[in-house]
Order: C-alpha cells, then structure tokens, then sequence
C-alpha cells in the first residue's frame, strides 16, 4: 500500500512538473482584433485548430471596438508597445510599424503569388519587397438599394451604366410614393465619397505624385452631394450632425426600410444577411457612373505582423497558417467576406450561404473589383489617405450645415491636407 | 445602596464588542507608526512634520498634474509625430503663432486654424450660459428643498441620483430621447407636431448640451448649497419673521449674503468644471453639427489623438492656452475670496 503511495505521488509529481514545464515553453501571442460581423468568432474557430495542431503556441484574440484600433493603437505602436499582430484598415498609416515577415514565414513566393497588389498597401516608404500582413478582407465601396420598395412604388431601378443623378431621380420618386423618409444615405466617410469623386473625374494626385485632393472632378461630386442635402435627397442626421471625420454609418436604417439607396460597401453583407434576412430584397447594385469611370474605392482590413513582437518565429508559424488557401477558404467562406488572395478570387470561394441576396451582393462586388480605377487603387495605396478622407469629409460636412460655403470649403480642404502632410514630414 | 456601576453608560452590546475587537488591528498599526514618526520628529523638529504629512500627497500631485504640465509645454514647442519629446524637433513658438494667426480675432472664419477658435467661442457660449443655469436652478433646488416639504429626503435623492451615473451613460439616454426616432420626437408627433431634428439644427443642439450636463450635475451644486441654507442660524429668520420683515427682502438680505461663500464655491467649481466639458457631449452631439458644439477639450483631443497625423504639438499648445484659462479663473476665484474675507 505504502509502495503504491509513493508510486502515485512520484508520478503526480511527475506528471505536475511536465505540466509545469510545458506551461513554461509554452508562447503566447496576442492579436488586436475588432469585429464588423461575426469574424472574430470564425478567427477563434480557427485559432483552436492551430493550437492544436501548435501545442507550444497560445494565441489570445483581444476584441477591442474599432475605434481603439483607429486611435489607441498608433499611440500604443508609438510608444513601443503592442500586442503581436493586429487586425488594422489604416494599412499605410501604421506600415512604420509592421514586422517584415520575409524571414518568418516557409514560403515568401507563396504570398507575393497570391496577395501581391494588396502587399503594396502595407509596405513602409522605401520597402518594396516587405512582406507586412495579408488582407482578412478586401472591400469595395458600392451601393445596396431597397428592391421592395421599388417593386412596391412600380419604379424601375436604372440599369447598367446609369449615373448618380439618374439613381437620385430614381430614389426620390420611390420614397415620394412610399412617403419613406430618407430616400439616400451614404456612410459618412471620405472613403465612400472618393469613389464617386474618381468617377467623376478626380485625380486625387498631381503630375508629380503628390496629394491634389481638390480638382474639378471632386468638385463635381461635393457639390452634388451638398445639393442633395438641401433638397432632401440625403438626410441632414448623418453628415450634418456631428463634426470633424467621425464616422456614422446608415446601415440600421437601411435595415429598418427607412432608406431607399444606402451608398456603403461589401463589409455590410454578412450583417445584412443576418438582421434583414428575407425581410425584403437588399440589392447590390453596380457603382453608378461618372464621365470618367464606374467604379467604387477598394479598401479591407489586413491581419498584420508587429515589430513590437517578441516572438517573429512564432509570429510567423501563425501567419503561415492563417494565409493558407485552406484556412482562408473557410475564413472568407463563413464571413461572407471577399478575399483578399488571388488563388482564392480566381477559384471562387465556399461561400457558406442560401440567401440569395448575399449570393448576388457577394457576386456583384467580387464582380466590380476589375473595374476599379487605378485612381483608387493609387489612393487606397496612399499612405496619407486618411489625411485627405478626413479633410474631405470635415470640411464638407461644415459646408452642408452651412458654417462655410461650398468654395471655402474646397480651400479649406487643400490646406488641412497640407498642413497635416507638412507636420508628418517633420519627422523626416 | 451603593450603585456598582454608572447608570448613565450605554449598555455594553455585541455590536461594541465586535467593534472594539475589529479596532484592535488599527490601535496596533497606529502604534507601530508611533515610533519612527517619534524619531522623524527628534530628528527633523516638530515645524518640518507637517511637511512630511503632505509629502506623499505632493508627491502623487507633482507626478500627475506637475510632471504633464511641463511635459505639455515642452511639446507644445515641437512639431513632427514621433510620441517621445527626445526624437521631436524643436520648433519654437511656431505651434502657438498657428494658433494665434487671425485676421479678425471675433471672426473664426478668418483664422487658419478655424476650428481651434470656433471651439473657444462655443466653449465661451456653452460656460456663459452652463453658469449661469447651473447656478440658478441648484439654488431654487436647494431652497426649495430647504423646506419642510413632504418626501423631502425622497427629492433631495432624485435631484442627486443623475450624478452618480457616468457621463457616458447620461448622454446616450439623452440621445435615445432626442434623436428623429427618439422619445421626445414620437412624443411631438403623437401629439400632431411636426419632429424637430435636434442634432441638426446648431441652436437645438447647443441647448440640449447645455440642458443636458445642468440636468446631470446639478444635484452636486444644490447639495453644496443645502449645506449652506442649513447651516445658516434659524434665529436670524425668527427676528426679521418678528420684525415683518418681506420674504423677498430677507432672501436678499439674510439668505444670499450668508450663502455667498457656498455659492462662491459652486460658481468657481461649476466654472472651471465647465471649460473642461467633453464627454457628456462628445457622446451626445459628436460636437456636431458641423463644428456647432465642437468645444475646446474635443478640439484637443482631435488634434492630439482622432486625425490620421497625430499633432500633438498643436494639442499640447492648445492644452496650454487652456491652463492659462483655467489659471486666470482660479486667479479671479482667489482674488474674488480674499477680497470678501477682508471686507
């Protein structure tokens, strides 16, 4: 009795020490994530498979709110410190700060082969071969519109090459019929409105690369957005109500069949499929024309490595994981995102869907990515990008309450980006 | 008959003796401090023990409150991102000449840096008439609630309740009131009226800030006034009510003059607690619309922390303007007290 005593004790002992020890060798990243939908779920689904297989490898998902990764992180970042890797939109912005993971990851062509173009985007100044992330989703700025009400009102929708203004005539008609109180929203950023700007014929940079936000083509677009403002196209509530760059989106009154067209872009599928169902037909509808282009603003939020990593092969592990064609497979699949591989564009991905409104939103986005000006390839590439986006929208915003006009507006515009790019180059 | 024990003590209970026995511990800690403050006192003298006593109150201050404001004014003479003030380039007074460029200092719209000047003239606005409301309805408040009236502590309960809750948490139920779906607005239209689209319109919007935070902290001031309605002498009221003295003429004569320090008080509180105003707004209006109730914290913390280009050297002169401000304020409180303790 006694001998099988000290057998159990010796082998509890035993047993607690590897445990121990395994605790001890065991790596724990951490990964800044917000969430649009439900992805931060699928990203743990996943996350547990790769500690199984990785069982020296902890991986902790911080959800935090987007705003904490919009501001909080680059003070963070700044500071020196940070979690592992973060999930982030403002690619260029933050590119100071991404790890190169050339030397981490098994297979360098692997990720130049399949997410090349979208590599560009979050490459520091200078560092054409950096391998930061890779894009957890690639989006596209396009409208979606209330295919019901129109049904309801007998209006049809314009068709294939319409422009703008034949979409506003459209939209005024149904909710005059309908008596529906806001007949079009746009989400209010300047990301939403570049798009439409660059149809209309905006450069957004001058011969020599250098940002040249206002030009006759996006004067074009402010004004007609400041006109529907006044003549009750657009609600006031979203662009008029609060200052500066705040985001404010109008997707809850989209759901709520409050809005006939609502200007937004591919990340509002998964959620729309959820909360409007088959509630009535939310549509995709190709980005309205301008004489220059049909196109929208690509965009996405990218999974990137940290420099502030203590753990670059570990880091590395994980991302190769991640970025495989398999996993992304099921990333993309279950999140109703669009991918942001190559391989994965080309092959089509499982979506895993009945609704047939998703099917034809994911279809009619995916299907407008070749059709994307260069333009805005260019801008999303930017790093600054923000800096215009914000001025664009602050300053027009001002204008549209009416605490400037259109032109000073334009004025102001032009030297909030200046100053702003000017304050950056101090750095050196 | 000898009595054996004081006939006038308490009644020893369970509940003292549970006290006296949690005491224990503190007797002892208090003990234990005895000798090396006796010894500190034998060795510094008894003048330098006050000083002692504050040092680790000083000392949370200076790191906290000291410490930033000189970090503050040191990047308020640097430009550039770069978060450490070691890797800034020192730029002068050049962050204070931007924000000081004006054509017309009483026109925002010719100042280059607009926003910095619209937001000091809202902030100057919102204070104005934030005081001065602040004021009036804690002081009506407090008399108010300084009468024998029924469920009087039940009211005194409701008016401080808003002050517990976070700022946060006060604006959104404002919100969810005020805006085109709100409360307020199904209310107008159930009755016939047309919706007022309060977060639009500049002058809704700066009247709902404003309603808002007296609304919120108003049970604080009229607290700190109750106290002094109370501990004003009942007999002052007795003669002037003997000597028929009109209920008007003794608010302003009896009732104000000795209230005056606590309203000093509360007006310098309320004052410098109003310069600073963020939260409660930012969350209720987003300073919106346009830059309508864009005020001076909001437009630093932009600067500083919501643009792409993080400025915080602008931020930090801005902060600095600030500190005067608030300085001069304390100043006029100071000057105002002493003059009122000499006359």
């Amino acid at each position: 009795m006694a001998y099988f005593l000290r057998k159990s004790v010796a082998a509890g002992v035993a047993a607690f020490g590897l445990m121990a020890s395994a605790a001890l060798a065991e790596t724990e990243l951490r990964i800044a994530w917000y969430n649009d939908g439900i992805e931060g779920e699928v990203m743990r689904d996943i996350l547990d498979k790769f500690e199984a297989q990785n069982s020296d490898i902890k991986v902790t998902l911080d959800v935090l709110p987007y705003k904490a990764i919009l501001e909080s992180l680059p003070v963070q970042l700044a500071a020196g410190e940070g979690p592992d890797l973060a999930r982030v939109t403002d690619l260029g912005g933050l590119s100071g700060h991404y790890l190169d993971l050339t030397p981490h990851v098994s297979d360098p062509a692997y990720w130049r082969e399949n997410f090349g173009p979208f590599l560009n985007w979050m490459q520091p100044v200078g560092e054409p071969e950096q391998i930061s992330g890779f894009m957890t989703q690639l989006t596209v700025t396009g409208p979606y519109v209330n295919k019901t009400l129109f049904e309801q009102a007998g209006v049809n929708m314009p068709g294939e090459n319409a422009t703008w203004d034949d979409w506003a005539a459209a939209v005024n008609d149904v909710a005059k019929k309908l008596d529906i109180p806001i007949p079009m929203a746009w989400d209010r950023s300047g990301h939403r409105v570049a798009g439409p700007a660059i149809a209309m014929g905006a450069n957004m940079f001058d011969a020599n690369g250098e940002p040249a936000l206002v030009d006759d083509g996006l004067k074009a677009m402010a004004t007609t957005l400041y006109n529907w403002h006044q003549d009750g196209t657009m609600a006031k509530d979203l662009w008029g109500s609060v200052s500066g760059s705040q985001y404010l989106g109008a997707n809850e009154d989209f759901a709520n069949a409050r809005v006939v067209m609502y200007m937004s872009g591919s990340w509002q599928i998964p959620q729309f499929a959820e909360k409007i169902g088959d509630a009535f037909d939310w549509w995709a509808v190709p980005a309205p024309c301008g004489p220059a282009a049909c196109t929208g603003m690509p965009g996405g939020a990218a999974l990137v490595a940290l420099k502030t990593t203590e753990h670059p092969a570990e880091v590395g592990k994980l991302m190769d994981y991640l970025s495989s064609e398999e996993v992304l497979n099921e990333f993309y699949g279950r999140t109703l995102f669009i991918p942001g591989h190559l391989g994965l564009a080309e092959s089509g991905v499982d979506f895993k869907t009945d609704d047939p409104r998703a099917k034809h939103a994911l279809e009619t986005f995916a299907g407008a990515v070749p059709g994307i000006s260069p333009v805005a390839f260019d801008l999303q590439g930017y790093v600054y990008n923000r800096v215009m986006f914000n001025a664009l929208i602050s300053r027009l915003g001002e204008a549209i309450v009416g605490e400037m006009t259109l032109d000073q507006a334009f004025e102001r515009m032009t030297q909030d980006v200046e100053k702003e790019i000017a304050e950056k180059r101090r750095d050196g | 008959m000898v009595l054996e024990t004081d006939p006038r003590a308490e009644p020893e209970t369970i509940g003292h003796r549970v006290k006296s026995a949690l005491s224990v511990p503190a007797v002892a800690f208090f003990k234990l401090l005895d000798v090396p403050f006796r010894w500190l006192q034998r060795l510094l003298g008894i003048g330098s023990m006050p000083y002692l006593f504050l040092l680790p109150n000083l000392a949370f201050f200076g790191l906290f409150v000291i410490v930033p404001l000189f970090l503050s004014l040191g990047y308020s003479v640097t430009g550039g991102t770069n978060l450490y003030l070691g890797e800034r380039p020192y730029v002068g007074g050049e962050q204070y000449g931007y924000l000081f460029q004006c054509e017309n200092y009483t026109d925002p719209a010719t100042c280059r840096e607009d926003r910095f000047w619209k937001a000091i003239f809202n902030t100057g606005v919102f204070v104005f008439f934030q005081v001065g409301f602040m004021v009036l309805f804690s002081l009506v408040t407090a008399l108010i609630l300084n009468r024998e009236i029924r469920g009087r502590g039940f009211f005194r309960a409701v008016f401080f309740f808003p002050v517990l809750l976070s700022p946060v948490v006060v604006a959104l139920i404002w919100k969810w009131i005020l805006l085109r779906d709100g409360v307020l607005n199904a209310f107008l239209v159930s009755m016939g009226l047309d919706r007022i689209l309060f977060f639009v319109d500049p002058t809704w919007a700066m009247f709902w800030a404003i309603f808002v935070s007296v609304w919120a902290h108003m049970g604080f001031y009229t607290l700190i006034l109750l106290a002094g309605l109370q501990a004003i002498p009942p007999d002052l009221y007795e003669a002037a009510e003997m000597d028929g003295t009109k209920k008007e003429r003794v608010f302003w004569r009896i009732t104000l003059p000795l209230l005056w320090p606590n309203m000093l008080v509360v007006i310098v509180l309320a004052l410098i607690k109003s310069v600073q105003i963020f939260d409660e707004v930012f969350v209720l209006t987003g300073g919106g619309p346009g830059t309508a109730t864009q005020f001076i914290v909001q437009y630093i913390y932009t600067t500083g922390f919501a643009n792409q280009v993080q400025n915080f050297g602008l931020a930090s002169a801005a902060s600095v303007v600030l500190g005067v401000v608030l300085f001069v304020l304390t100043l006029v409180q100071l000057a105002v007290t002493r003059r009122k303790d000499e006359g």
